[in-house]
């Protein structure tokens, strides 16, 4: 008995047996597959579908693409190297590089001075964008205007020097009275500013030398990318603190200056900005004082720049209207006045919620500055279809020069919004 | 036990006008009163010496003069003798029916690319996200451009449909693709009032029909939601509800006599039939794929607005998935969507003034081109053209507030 006993004791396993493979159809691509690519049948088709238009893109582009031709000095040689093979004619974008990137009419032995402007806005930039960067780098920042007009435009240096120097005595005061009283700190450096320009207006004729060490360059000859690029920097910038001010106008409780504001940005928002070019371009001349001939450039920016502080001020409101009341009242309650509630405990909050909507404006505002080709200004689109397309050599290549249009537009673009996701999680400082 | 007092009442002072909070406001403003009519007064100077001196004057007359040019695409009657004024209405039709159009096309795109981008399929998901980060990263005036180009230099000319092995064939013999245009049958009454050409009253006749059928679907359905509240039984109302929408403007279009006038090939060009010019369908197009990435966008975070708990809820009392969508989480996406969208709608309205970079003939392109070239009423013209927007864009925004107001979240 016990022998039976003893052997009918179950099989007691001691250890653990090791962990299968999942089956071949629920691991690995195979597993992936079919839960992302043919999860039901509709899903299976929507698949196919998107896999032949894939392939109908690719087929169409990557032969153009590939074969393309960089060396050739017009679309006849073009065509004689192709000998009737599918292939872009990419020679156009080689030959007509500075055409695209500087315009025709800018003097080709200046090239150098835009290239060191455009450097010096990627290290300008440095400090604004990534604020991990050293502090001191921002002294950069608040030169580069009067530098890079400077190496633009040319000229005797002592413009720039005499509106740095007007910024500078405007900041002078505005920091003897500010601890007093705000307004009267901003509107006294401001006003300061303005004095020391219109008095320095009488010298700068007398110290101007007669052979600058700059050529002077009019800014009619200013075009391509290059002019895209100057427009939307310039404006960006110009708008942000015109928003602001637009901003807290519409929030204010002084009925006369709301009013201002509200109307000001309604107004800008209700028109197309071509209409406000045609304004720039034919209209805007009359409102200046007779005879002082402000040119087409600076018009423009004016009026791009309304444009675009008119959109900025609404998303500046959002971000105002987004704050918690009790930010505000907590300002109140710290004995803060208006102007330091705004700087110290509003303005930081509202801006970061702001954040998204202001990228939004600067790459539509930049993508808009194309528009300018419509009042006959030479940017990248208005050289394209003005001056290189007419041309007898390349008479015809459409596709390379807008595809490279859409491509610098796009890394543009694309790198701005990529910037202030990344900028957004950065500042996220609720802990969720 | 405390006391409080009054603050010394001094005498005023000069410097209380921007220290006491009582003054402070009102000195503010009157600070930005005199500014504003000091610049306004300094524009107004400088316009009027400039005009002055140009020998100009501000005067609108010029409307009235016969305007001198063609328009190719037009709605209404309109020739080089027509005036100024005339040819500003066919610009605002015009501008009108490229915005219509392309809002129409914008939203299919903009829903169906919003829609797919939240797809379980990761190869459709992953190409709308491409479609969407291109076409919103790239001016829309290069993708009018873009269309433009292809309508003129890639379509086939008329001369490719002709001989016995055309280059070129129309599609299903109705539909011509040209780089003059794209022609398509075009409708007309035999037995119309006003004879075989029909006059608006036609149309009119046809449209006041849809509406009737509108309303009369709406009582429909008025009626079963009565009944169901009556008696907990839906009466099924889409046999009549589908009845109402055709049979009567079927009747209408065959009492009418409705018929098709097919475009055929004419000597050296297309005749009869709807012609679509080349401009109006780049910028049709054009702002339909640029503004229906965007839309796109703004469906898709309408859609993830929803809160995950109201499709569990749905689900949870035995809706299936189909009408959680429909009756759930579509509803509440709505609140969300719809107001950028009417903003999405101004956006076309606004840059379908990008017509003039193609010369399609929109208020922008006749008021403020050529007129503008012709006459010299640079002001006259622009002001016009911008009383024109502005109106557009108060009444989509009044129409906005309203439709917000209608369906916000009532609270508290």
């Amino acid at each position: 008995m016990s022998d039976t006993h003893a052997q009918s004791v179950a099989f007691v396993r001691k250890t653990s047996i090791p962990p299968a493979p999942a089956p071949s159809n629920a691991a690995g691509p195979v597993k992936w597959m079919r839960e992302n690519l043919f999860a039901t049948v509709p899903n299976a088709i929507l698949t196919i579908v998107s896999i032949y238009v894939i392939y109908l893109i690719l087929a169409a582009t990557l032969p153009w693409i590939l074969n393309g031709v960089w060396t050739t000095s017009s679309l006849a040689e073009c065509r004689e190297v192709l000998q009737g093979t599918t292939g872009a004619c990419f020679s156009v974008l080689t030959e007509r590089w500075n055409q695209l990137l500087f315009g025709f009419t800018y003097p080709s032995d200046q090239y150098w001075r835009v290239l060191v402007a455009f450097v010096l806005m990627l290290v300008a930039l440095a400090p604004v964008l990534f604020f991990d960067l050293p502090r001191k780098l921002l002294i950069i920042t608040g030169l580069f205007p009067f530098a890079a007009y400077w190496l633009i435009w040319g000229g005797t240096i002592f413009v720039p020097i005499v509106a740095l120097l007007g910024v500078l005595v405007g900041y002078l005061v505005y920091a003897r009275f500010v601890a007093q009283n705000f307004a009267l700190g901003f509107f006294g450096g401001i006003a300061a500013a303005l004095v020391f320009w219109y008095l320095a207006g009488f010298v700068l004729p007398y110290i101007t030398p007669e052979d600058p060490f700059l050529l002077a360059i009019p800014s009619r000859d200013l075009g391509g990318y290059m002019l895209n690029m100057m427009l939307g920097l310039t404006c960006v910038s110009l708008s942000l603190p015109i928003g602001i001010a637009l901003a807290l106008g519409r929030q204010s409780s002084m009925p006369l200056i709301k009013w201002i504001c509200i109307i000001f940005i309604e107004f800008i928002r209700g028109v197309p900005l071509i209409t406000l070019l045609f304004v720039a371009n034919v209209m805007l001349a009359y409102f200046f004082p007779p005879g002082s001939g402000v040119d087409l450039f600076l018009r423009v920016v004016i009026m791009i720049t309304m444009f675009s502080s008119a959109y900025i001020a609404e998303v500046i409101r959002g971000g105002l209207a987004a704050l918690p009341k009790g930010q505000y009242e907590a300002a109140d309650s710290l004995g803060l006045d208006y102007p330091q509630a705004m700087r110290l405990i509003i303005l930081p909050q509202a801006l970061k919620i702001s954040i998204p909507g202001i990228v939004n404006i600067a790459v539509g505002l930049f993508k808009d500055t194309t528009l300018v080709s419509v009042i006959s200004m030479f940017d990248i689109l208005g050289m394209i279809r003005g001056p290189i397309l007419a041309s007898t050599e390349w008479n015809g290549v459409y596709w390379e020069l807008l595809g490279f249009a859409c491509v610098v537009f796009f890394v543009v673009c694309y790198g701005i919004s990529q910037y202030s996701q990344w900028l957004e999680r950065r500042l996220a400082t609720d802990h969720r | 036990m405390s006391t409080t007092t009054d603050p010394q009442q001094g005498a005023f002072r000069l410097s209380m006008l921007l220290n006491d909070t009582r003054y402070r406001s009102a000195t503010l403003q009157v600070i930005a009163a005199i500014v504003l009519a000091l610049t306004l007064f300094y524009l107004y100077s400088n316009l009027a010496a400039n005009l002055r001196q140009a020998g100009l004057n501000i005067a609108f007359d010029f409307l009235g003069a016969p305007a001198g040019y063609d328009i190719n695409q037009t709605l209404i009657d309109y020739n080089s003798q027509s005036t100024n004024f005339r040819a500003a209405i066919v610009g605002i039709l015009n501008t009108l029916l490229v915005a219509f159009l392309a809002c129409i096309t914008a939203t299919v795109f903009g829903v169906i690319a919003g829609v797919l981008r939240l797809s379980n399929n990761w190869l459709v998901r992953k190409l709308m996200a491409f479609y969407v980060e291109i076409f919103r990263n790239i001016p829309v005036l290069i993708w009018i451009i873009i269309i433009f180009t292809i309508m003129i230099a890639v379509m086939p000319g008329p001369r490719a449909f002709r001989g016995d092995d055309p280059d070129a064939r129309m599609i299903l013999d109705l539909f011509a693709f040209t780089n003059r245009g794209v022609y398509v049958p075009g409708p007309f009454f035999t037995r119309g009032i006003g004879g075989a050409d029909g006059s608006w009253v036609n149309w009119a006749l046809v449209i006041a029909t849809l509406i009737g059928s509108f309303f009369a679907t709406r009582a429909v359905t008025a009626r079963a939601n009565a009944t169901q509240a009556a008696t907990g039984i839906r009466p099924n109302t889409l046999w009549i509800n589908l009845a109402l929408w055709f049979v009567p403007v079927i009747v209408v279009l065959f009492i009418l006599g409705l018929s098709w006038d097919i475009p055929a090939l004419k000597g050296f060009n297309f005749a009869g039939g709807l012609k679509i010019g080349g401009p109006l369908i780049a910028l049709w197009f054009a702002l339909s794929i640029y503004t229906g990435a965007f839309i796109a966008e703004n469906v898709r975070a309408g859609i993830l607005a929803v809160s995950k708990g109201q499709t569990e809820a749905a689900s949870a009392l035995g809706l299936r998935p189909g009408r959680v969508m429909n009756l759930v989480v579509l509803p509440q996406a709505m609140r969300v969507i719809i107001p950028p969208l009417i903003s999405q709608y101004l956006n076309i309205t606004k840059n379908s003034s990008l017509a003039i970079a193609v010369g399609y003939a929109d208020i922008t392109a006749t008021l403020g081109g050529i007129t503008l070239n012709q006459t010299g009423r640079a002001i006259e013209c622009v002001l016009l053209l911008m009383a024109f927007y502005l109106i557009i864009s108060l009444l989509i925004s009044a129409f906005m507030n309203v439709y917000n107001n209608a369906v916000k979240l009532k609270e508290r």
